[in-house]
């Protein structure tokens, strides 16, 4: 019977790969979502545009303008007229934020006293106007440094000087691309086995396949293995570019996280079969990977922290495979997680996995005879 | 027949990548008040021709013109004299019967006073009423197609296209279909039926007969059979020798078509050969030879040339299955149930070696519950069903490697190569290495599948695709072969070829199963079951159920004949 299956692994491989379109939607579209997400998904902000109200036209105000417009950040400084400006261009998002200098600003400053300057926010974009802030506050900081450095008074006692760990650039790239490996890992693994046993009923070659010799259980483990082999390629192919494109490192071993794939594709690969026994068309079976993929990624800590959900769907997500896999995958791209932590989510996924793919044979035979 | 309603003037439609025109140069005119036969092999042109006439396509030359109107540029007026029926089903499963009515009544704009009367004269036709809240996708074929029919005629059409209505639809219902079309070319209104099914043909007024894109006959069907009388021969009283008498026929010079008919062969001879005689089949059989009456179908073969090859190459290298005495396939009280529904009810049968046994049986009947209970797709309720001695629920795997099957639809894959298909098949029933080389080679021989080696099975010539599927079924040389519906939508000569190997197989002392519907291929028989609700209401050689029907009023009665009065005489028992 070796050879039976061999056979069958060796047709499903050429069957996804001599479809043109199904080869353009496995093969390319994952290395063009790796690029383009890594660039879109990003938590940075750059091309801020700045509108400046300098009502001061002080040397020091226009000191202080120069180091905005000499930030990597802010791309493009405006000059406003007055304050009725000010509304218009927030209103009209010409400008994330406006920077106000009133007319005192370098007469305090000169006196010894306190000068404030206004920083004026977009709130609708609250993600993005806050790190903006973040921006400001640590331009205006290192110039009140200065200053007070050159009038020969001694700065503020402590300073927080933050290092960030495993990624000592805050290069988001970093940050993103592992999740997103973790994602498109997924897609591509759900993809092609849940398209499999829906493809076959929909074109109706099943039936020549289930009067055969082989057993459903056979039937299934050539479908799997080969969403395996293809799962593997691909995300092989993702890593690479995540990896001598996008500039990631690699800290972890390589052994460890190819392991723990396997493991995890064959959580996912189950499901894809369970959605693929229950479809009729490669259209369901396209919307079934849907209504599972989008609330599994919501609810990995993908996007956002699993920490800052509600305890009980903190517990909820223990099912997910995802949520696992996004931890190892991170874990493994930059900080080489140790082997205990790796099993810790190792083993759910094991679990996971042996009752998917039960599931989804329990199914198949359930639906065939 | 009154004046022409559809106008052809060398008319012309290419298409990228093809080998010759899908209509090439057509010139003719297409009659009010009768049924115009539009009949030819697949990929003849058929509807290609319909598609140009409802402006769905556009001419590459010629003129066309519907009604007296041009079918593009007058689009809204063709459509509003023009119904169209095409060869799926333009309905919507998820809709019932009565949604499926207004929606078409809504897109044609009849509301209203209009909209009543028309839903009450098409369902009164169709005798769809009673099932107006169920869901077209619950239907069987036969009340699918009419109420396809029922959704084309919501507005009275001058011109009515049915594309291929009849295909996959049983005796029963085929034979109200055309009723119904009767009724309305006794209206006046002209219809074309584009069929494959050449007795069909046979009863238009007019027939128009395509092949390759070219018009290669119009007119009356009787003056192209008439060019064959005195062709055509019976060959009686051959019996269990008839297959060996069909394939020394298929031999011998001056024979151009040879079909099984129950117990008789019918031949058909070139023009100007010698007539048939008994002397011919010396060395055979004893037999006896008749002339008889030509049918359309032998002109249609006269005309297109004969596809029967002289011997099946495939079946002479097939090795001989043991002669045990024992059924190869037996079917003991086979029943299954969906839920309280009973699809199949106590079915019982045996098959013995080299036989080819039909299950007969209008569409939702059971025939194809109870084939695939054999075939191990479906696990009975209770009953047995054995293959080659196998009880097919226990060793599930080792009866299907003892049995090949051929699906109804095409169903090999369309992305493969031929190749990879055949490696493929050949993998999957544990052939390797030497072995699986030989028997690859063996089939590409034996089917003339070299040229087609590397191209991909779904872009095959229609004909191709049938042997490509035979020879994935019998690469593994089984002893039993299960074809479901393996000729149905196929024109004459690829059916012929088919059953030619057919025959090869059973002659070697293979076992064949076949469900069917499509009467013609029931003659090859050597035993039916007629299946009807859920069970077996008839069986015995295909001349015992004939004679089974025979009376007066019905001396000579074909095979149709007996099925449709066997189904109406269990209604009547089942009503009584």
């Amino acid at each position: 019977m070796r050879s039976s299956l061999w056979s069958l692994i060796v047709k499903e491989l050429l069957a996804n790969w001599r479809d043109r379109r199904n080869r353009i939607i496995l093969l390319i579209s994952p290395m063009i979502q790796v690029l383009i997400f890594s660039f879109a998904a990003t938590q940075e902000v750059k091309n801020v545009t700045l509108a400046v109200l300098d009502e001061n036209r002080s040397v020091l105000s226009r000191e202080l303008i120069s180091r905005f417009e000499g930030s990597p950040q802010f791309s493009q400084v405006i000059r406003l007229q007055g304050v009725t400006d000010i509304a218009p261009t927030i209103d009209s998002r010409t400008a994330l934020a406006v920077l106000h200098i009133g007319q005192e600003f370098s007469r305090n400053l000169s006196a010894r006293q306190p000068a404030k300057v206004q920083l004026i926010l977009d709130g609708r974009s609250s993600n993005a106007a806050q790190i903006t802030q973040g921006y400001a506050v640590e331009i205006i900081d290192r110039l009140n440094a200065e200053i007070a450095q050159g009038a020969g008074l001694r700065g503020p006692p402590s300073v927080v000087v933050a290092r960030t760990w495993f990624n000592p650039n805050s290069d988001t790239l970093w940050s993103t691309v592992p999740g997103l490996f973790a994602v498109l890992t997924t897609t591509v693994g759900m993809m092609v086995s849940a398209l499999s046993v829906a493809r076959e009923r929909e074109l109706g070659s099943f039936e020549q396949l289930l009067v055969s010799p082989l057993t459903s259980l056979e039937i299934l483990a050539g479908k799997a293995l080969s969403a395996l082999l293809i799962a593997i390629a691909e995300t092989t192919i993702i890593m690479v570019i995540a990896m001598y494109v996008l500039g990631v490192p690699m800290e972890g071993s390589m052994v460890l996280l190819y392991g723990a794939m396997i493991v995890y594709l064959l959580s996912i690969i189950g499901i894809g079969l369970f959605i693929s026994s229950l479809s009729s068309t490669q259209q369901q079976a396209i919307i079934g990977v849907f209504m599972f993929l989008a609330p599994a990624i919501l609810l990995s800590g993908y996007a956002t922290p699993v920490s800052n959900m509600p305890d009980w769907l903190q517990t909820l997500t223990l099912v997910n495979p995802v949520r696992h896999f996004v931890v190892i995958a991170k874990g493994a791209f930059l900080k080489d997680l140790p082997i205990d932590v790796i099993a810790a989510h190792l083993w759910p996924l094991a679990l996971i996995a042996a009752a998917t793919l039960s599931a989804a044979t329990w199914l198949f035979r359930h639906k065939t005879a | 027949m009154s004046e022409a309603l559809v106008q052809l003037n060398r008319l012309v439609k290419r298409f990228d990548g093809m080998p010759h025109p899908a209509v090439a140069e057509i010139t003719t005119a297409i009659m009010g008040g009768g049924i115009t036969g539009l009949a030819g092999p697949d990929g003849a042109g058929k509807t290609t021709l319909l598609r140009l006439i409802l402006g769905l396509l556009k001419a590459d030359s010629g003129t066309l013109s519907v009604c007296g109107r041009d079918p593009l540029s007058e689009a809204a007026e063709v459509r509003d004299l023009v119904a169209y029926m095409p060869q799926r089903f333009g309905l919507y499963e998820d809709l019932t019967v009565i949604e499926n009515l207004t929606l078409y009544a809504d897109l044609r704009a009849v509301v209203g006073e209009e909209r009543r009367a028309a839903f009450e004269r098409l369902l009164s036709f169709t005798n769809l009423a009673p099932f107006g809240g169920r869901l077209a996708g619950a239907l069987s074929g036969g009340m699918k197609q009419k109420l396809g029919l029922a959704c084309a005629l919501i507005r009275t059409p001058r011109l009515l296209l049915l594309d291929e209505p009849s295909a996959g639809v049983d005796p029963v219902s085929r034979r109200e279909l055309w009723r119904m079309v009767r009724t309305l070319t006794d209206e006046g209104i002209g219809v074309v039926w584009s069929t494959a099914y050449l007795d069909e043909a046979e009863r238009c007024e007019r027939v128009l007969l395509m092949n390759d894109g070219r018009l290669i006959y119009e007119g009356s069907p009787s003056g192209l059979t008439n060019r064959m009388v005195g062709r055509s021969f019976h060959v009686r009283n051959a019996g269990e020798g008839r297959r060996g008498v069909l394939a020394s026929a298929a031999k011998m010079p001056g024979v151009i078509d040879g079909v099984i008919q129950g117990a008789n062969v019918r031949i058909v001879m070139a023009a100007g050969a010698a007539p048939l005689s008994a002397e011919d089949f010396k060395g055979v059989s004893q037999v006896e030879v008749t002339p008889v009456p030509p049918r359309f179908e032998d002109a249609f073969v006269n005309l297109l040339g004969s596809a029967t090859p002289a011997v099946s190459r495939l079946a002479a290298g097939t090795r001989r299955a043991k002669p045990d005495a024992g059924p190869v396939v037996e079917a003991k009280e086979l029943t299954r149930r969906f839920g309280s529904f009973t699809a199949a009810d106590r079915i019982s049968f045996s098959i013995g070696r080299g036989e080819i046994f039909g299950l007969l049986g209008p569409n939702g009947a059971g025939k194809s519950t109870t084939f695939k209970m054999l075939c191990g797709l479906l696990r009975p309720t209770s009953g047995e069903a054995r293959v080659a001695g196998l009880d097919v629920a226990v060793q599930t795997s080792a009866a299907r490697n003892r049995l090949g099957y051929m699906a109804q639809k095409f169903s090999l894959y369309g992305d493969l190569s031929v190749a990879q298909n055949l490696a493929f098949f050949a993998g999957v029933y544990g052939l390797a290495g030497a072995r699986r080389r030989r028997a690859v080679e063996r089939v590409t021989e034996a089917f003339s599948l070299q040229r087609y080696l590397n191209t991909n099975a779904g872009m095959l010539p229609a004909g191709f695709k049938q042997r490509l599927a035979l020879c994935c079924a019998v690469m593994h040389e089984p002893p039993v072969l299960f074809l479901d519906e393996p000729t149905s939508g196929v024109d004459p000569l690829t059916r012929r070829e088919f059953w030619a190997h057919i025959n090869a197989f059973v002659q070697s002392g293979v076992t064949v199963m076949v469900t069917t519907h499509f009467l013609d291929e029931a003659e090859y028989c050597d035993r039916i079951a007629l299946v009807y609700r859920a069970r077996v209401i008839a069986a015995g050689t295909p001349d015992d159920l004939k004679d089974s029907v025979r009376t007066h009023a019905l001396p000579d009665p074909t095979l149709e004949d007996a099925f449709i009065a066997l189904v109406e005489a269990d209604d009547k028992k089942v009503a009584a």
